[in-house]
């Protein structure tokens, strides 16, 4: 076949590549020539937004990455936290939201995929996951459709590759009508002595290609990632990659009987710009120039070209270094595993990454400059304007029975059990706690008490309104949920999904919302240790909500001492903890507001982090104590939407007499900090009487009625209805 | 008691029921890979779930046709006792050492729920640690476990005692003629069952209901 990897390089060409012209002139100051064909998709695959963090990588630096616990913080495939005994829990979230709106099965699939190859690329076998899934308004043409290719996607991969899904988000807003949010997590364990890690070392060592085939499947993806949408996307489906998670299972196995032969010095998986990053990456950590071979790489489509090959993003694939001399039995389990296993290049003393292909070198580049020295910008940005604070009075007093139904069967507040339904949520038989409590709860599989628990939170209402106390509020609530499982909160990753940052009022919610993130994650010993950044959320100039999501990831010492969000007696005193004196003030931006009355107003909920923290170490003593039953935290929705999900996952009732209003500050306000326990009357006593924070003891459990003050009581039955009966409805499900 | 678990690449519940087993049994069972030149001799087989070879094509159907199922065939016909869980049922389906089929679950989409199981035979070497009748909890999680089998069919295996376990109709997660959950051949010695005891066999999984499957074999 003919290849002509000397085309005229044209603006349009270079545009196409979504490179902007200072970007090209920076390559050609840099090598000095007119780049070929090859290198110039070699180019914009590395200096694409997605894999260059070009314009947040200046605020990431100011996140807390470290800690006591914290073994690898950010730049490796995933973070790795010490959690005793010489083991260590790794993870990562990360986005797939272009391609899931474009393909909504092959999008969110090749997610899980991704993250999942992230963590057992680090030597862990992965053993619990999450989904923080945005959809646009309901009654949008696409949403249904999205919605059931996600889910069905996100399950199809996950269940057949073997991983309980624990946890995860599922929302509804118009401001993601034209760009959904896919957020994958993946945690996986591993001793700490046997990590793996992408950095290469040595020189005129074999790089061995692994896994799957080299296709054409999302070829341009990650340039792709990082455009706005237009008109034209559905031109853009061929850039979705197809998964396989049948190859992925066989290469998880594959890869962790490999690293335990000893042969593996570093692996990178190929994840966004396929063999380019990967490559680059090894090479450049390493200080060591690669040189490819590309007649030697696995393909299954015909006349591919070096192009082609330099920027597929075909899943399930593995590139490592190994130790030359068990290459013959590195290939042995490849092959035992029916698993591609090629040696395609070498590592070399020179700092280039050269590329050859019949013969000829398609690219000859340096290294270190493709990769750590990606162009780096501060974009300028504009401080947002918080909204004018909501006016109490105009909030008329309410039927708190009736607004609490409305909430319970609104589209954001009601059961996700529809969607967690469709994942295995109890494979590899660890699962403790199972999506619908707090955080997902997952036993450390050969030790007799320990359990790690898993959150995902944000409030985008909240990072609108304020980035700043968004991203306090998203690291805090994340936090939270994992207190309320009695688990001590390690670290976190965090998903940054915003608009178009070359637009100073995004850019300046990505500055705000990371300076939320980092106070809060330092306040609270939450360090950050992984994530990713998904930018260019918008169709035809309008944006996402700002939605930096956190996954956090807690240690339960003694699982026996695990707390649920269930009442465990009837009998019990209700406490809430944490509250100001009215119990909730803060109506601004609430699920009330937006869900029950349709406004959108008010300022985010400040986030005290001193009390936060305060409170959720006492909380958390309370829960290791064995001194309380029940425990939720309050979020979305105040406290009696709280009340509410605990009653009905309990099927017993509750009666609250400490607010006899019906004013909704009190029932419906998102007040931060704050958590309800239980308690026998005499613990409840003492929790009161000497409790550190604020301790009230608002009501009492049993019966088959929430009462909620003067309100009139609602049936469990009818709480369960209004419940669980949104999603399905909405689904248009008729077979259970 | 010996046993041995089968593994087909794409089999991803084999620790759950390694660790079911050993729990339960005492000793871990022999693990055995589909091109091992044998299988142990042991008292019972288990092919566990998953998605053998990706269920692609259809569930079970190229797992079915490999040469360890011959020797799990072979093994059965002697009277071994043989279990499969899932697709380990889909795949007994598929071989013909059990009858009928399961299709694609009534609502089209995966279940993972728990559900509620009436021990429909209790006479059977997998289920007479329960009381004929008894009501047990146990999850599934599949997404092609709805039991077909024609008329004529059926009704033989009914007749016959072979339908061992059958969802409550309330429960039933995917459209199973008669409720059917788990069947035996005719022998009574190969048993298929797409609910997962294996995980309901301990206090930290909400409960013990699928020990007893295991501790009938295996005590």
């Amino acid at each position: 076949m003919t290849y002509d990897n000397h085309i005229d390089i044209t603006p349009d060409l270079v545009a196409g590549h979504g490179l902007k012209p200072d970007e090209y002139q920076k390559i050609l100051d840099l090598i000095g020539r007119v780049p070929t064909y090859t290198e110039l998709g070699i180019f914009s695959a590395m200096w694409n937004e997605h894999c260059s963090y070009k314009s947040s990588k200046k605020w990431l630096r100011t996140l807390p990455t470290k800690g006591k616990r914290v073994i690898q913080g950010p730049g490796e495939n995933a973070g790795v936290v010490d959690i005793g005994d010489g083991q260590a829990v790794i993870f990562k979230m990360e986005s797939h939201n272009h391609p899931s709106f474009i393909e909504p099965y092959q999008g969110a699939a090749t997610g899980v995929g991704g993250i999942l190859r992230d963590v057992f690329t680090m030597g862990a076998r992965p053993i619990a996951a999450m989904n923080a899934l945005r959809f646009g308004e309901p009654g949008h043409e696409k949403t249904r459709h999205l919605v059931s290719g996600v889910v069905a996607g996100v399950g199809g991969y996950g269940n057949s590759f073997g991983v309980p899904t624990v946890g995860g988000e599922v929302q509804f807003d118009a401001r993601y009508n034209g760009n959904i949010l896919v957020n994958a997590f993946a945690a996986g364990l591993a001793d700490t002595d046997k990590i793996f890690y992408s950095k290469a070392e040595g020189v005129g060592l074999p790089v061995v290609y692994l896994g799957a085939k080299t296709g054409r499947d999302g070829v341009g993806g990650a340039t792709m990632a990082s455009a706005e949408f237009g008109d034209d996307i559905e031109e853009k489906r061929p850039t979705v990659q197809v998964g396989d998670p049948f190859t992925e299972k066989r290469l998880l196995e594959a890869c962790l009987e490999l690293m335990g032969t000893g042969a593996v010095i570093a692996i990178q998986d190929m994840g966004a710009a396929g063999l380019t990053c990967s490559a680059v990456e090894m090479g450049a950590k390493g200080d060591l120039g690669i040189e490819l071979d590309l007649d030697a790489v696995p393909v299954r489509e015909e006349r591919m070209t070096p192009y082609e090959m330099m920027l597929s993003e075909s899943q399930e694939r593995m590139l490592m270094v190994l130790h030359p001399e068990k290459e013959a039995e590195a290939r042995k389990i490849f092959e035992k595993w029916e698993l591609d296993f090629a040696t395609v290049g070498k590592t070399t003393d020179d700092l280039r990454f050269r590329v050859f292909w019949q013969g000829e070198e398609v690219a000859n580049l340096p290294i270190k400059e493709l990769g750590d020295e990606a162009p780096e910008y501060d974009r300028p940005w504009i401080a947002p304007t918080p909204p004018a604070p909501l006016d109490p009075a105009s909030v008329p007093e309410t039927d708190i029975a009736e607004a609490l139904l409305k909430l319970l069967g609104s589209a954001n507040h009601s059961s996700r059990r529809w969607v967690y339904e469709q994942y295995d949520t109890l494979i590899q038989g660890n699962s403790l706690q199972t999506p619908g409590g707090d955080g997902g709860v997952v036993r450390v599989e050969g030790h007799p008490t320990k359990a790690l628990s898993f959150s995902s939170d944000v409030n985008p209402r909240y990072c609108e309104a304020d980035p700043y106390e968004g991203g306090k509020q998203a690291v805090a609530e994340c936090w939270r949920n994992l207190i309320a499982t009695g688990a001590e909160p390690l670290a976190a990753t965090d998903n940054l999904n915003f608009g178009n940052p070359e637009r100073p009022e995004i850019m300046g919610q990505i500055v705000h919302a990371i300076k939320g993130i980092g106070e809060a994650c330092s306040a609270l010993d939450f360090p950050i240790v992984s994530g990713n950044v998904s930018l260019y959320n918008e169709t035809n100039g309008r944006g996402i909500l700002p939605t930096p999501t956190i996954a956090g990831v807690g240690l339960i010492e003694d699982h026996a001492r695990m707390a649920r969000s269930r009442f465990t007696r009837a009998g019990d005193v209700i406490l809430l903890i944490g509250a100001p004196e009215e119990l909730g003030t803060h109506l601004g931006q609430s699920a009330y507001l937006r869900d029950v009355l349709g406004r959108r107003e008010g300022t985010a909920p400040h986030v005290d982090l001193e009390h936060e923290k305060k409170t959720g170490l006492y909380v958390l003593s309370l829960i290791r104590e064995g001194r309380v039953g029940a425990v939720h935290d309050l979020s979305d929705g105040g406290l009696a939407l709280s009340l509410a999900e605990t009653a009905i996952v309990s099927a017993q009732g509750a009666h609250i007499h400490a607010i006899s209003t019906q004013n909704a500050r009190a029932w419906f306000g998102e007040d931060q900090g704050r958590y309800i326990v239980t308690a026998t009357p005499e613990e409840a006593e003492r929790i009161v009487a000497t409790a550190p924070v604020p301790a009230v003891a608002i009501g009492t459990t049993g019966g088959d009625t929430l009462t909620l003050g003067s309100a009139k009581p609602i049936s469990i039955k009818d709480l369960r209805d209004a419940y669980e009966g949104w999603f399905p409805a909405f689904m248009g499900d008729t077979l259970n | 008691m010996k046993s041995a678990v089968v593994v087909f690449p794409g089999l991803n519940r084999e620790r759950d029921m390694i660790a079911a087993l050993t729990k339960i049994g005492g000793t871990p069972p022999a693990l055995v890979w589909h091109k091992d030149a044998e299988l142990p001799e042991v008292d019972l087989i288990v092919i566990p779930g998953g998605f053998s070879y990706g269920d692609y094509l259809r569930c079970g159907a190229i797992a079915a046709r490999s040469p360890m199922m011959d020797v799990i065939r072979e093994r059965a016909e002697k009277g071994v006792r043989v279990l499969g869980v899932c697709n380990g049922f889909q795949i007994l389906t598929e071989a013909g050492l059990l009858p009928g089929a399961l299709m694609r679950n009534a609502s089209l989409k995966f279940v993972c729920r728990e559900v509620k199981l009436e021990v429909a035979n209790a006479n059977t070497p997998f289920s007479h640690r329960y009381a004929q009748g008894q009501v047990i909890r146990c999850p599934v999680a599949h997404h092609d476990g709805n039991y077909f089998a024609d008329a004529e069919t059926l009704a033989e295996i009914e007749g016959n005692g072979q339908v061992v376990f059958r969802y409550t109709p309330e429960t039933n997660p995917n459209g199973s003629l008669n409720h059917i959950a788990g069947i035996t051949n005719r022998q009574g010695n190969v048993l298929g069952l797409m609910p997962h005891p294996e995980n309901l066999i301990e206090p930290a999984h909400g409960g013990e209901d699928g020990k007893g499957i295991f501790a009938g074999l295996l005590n």
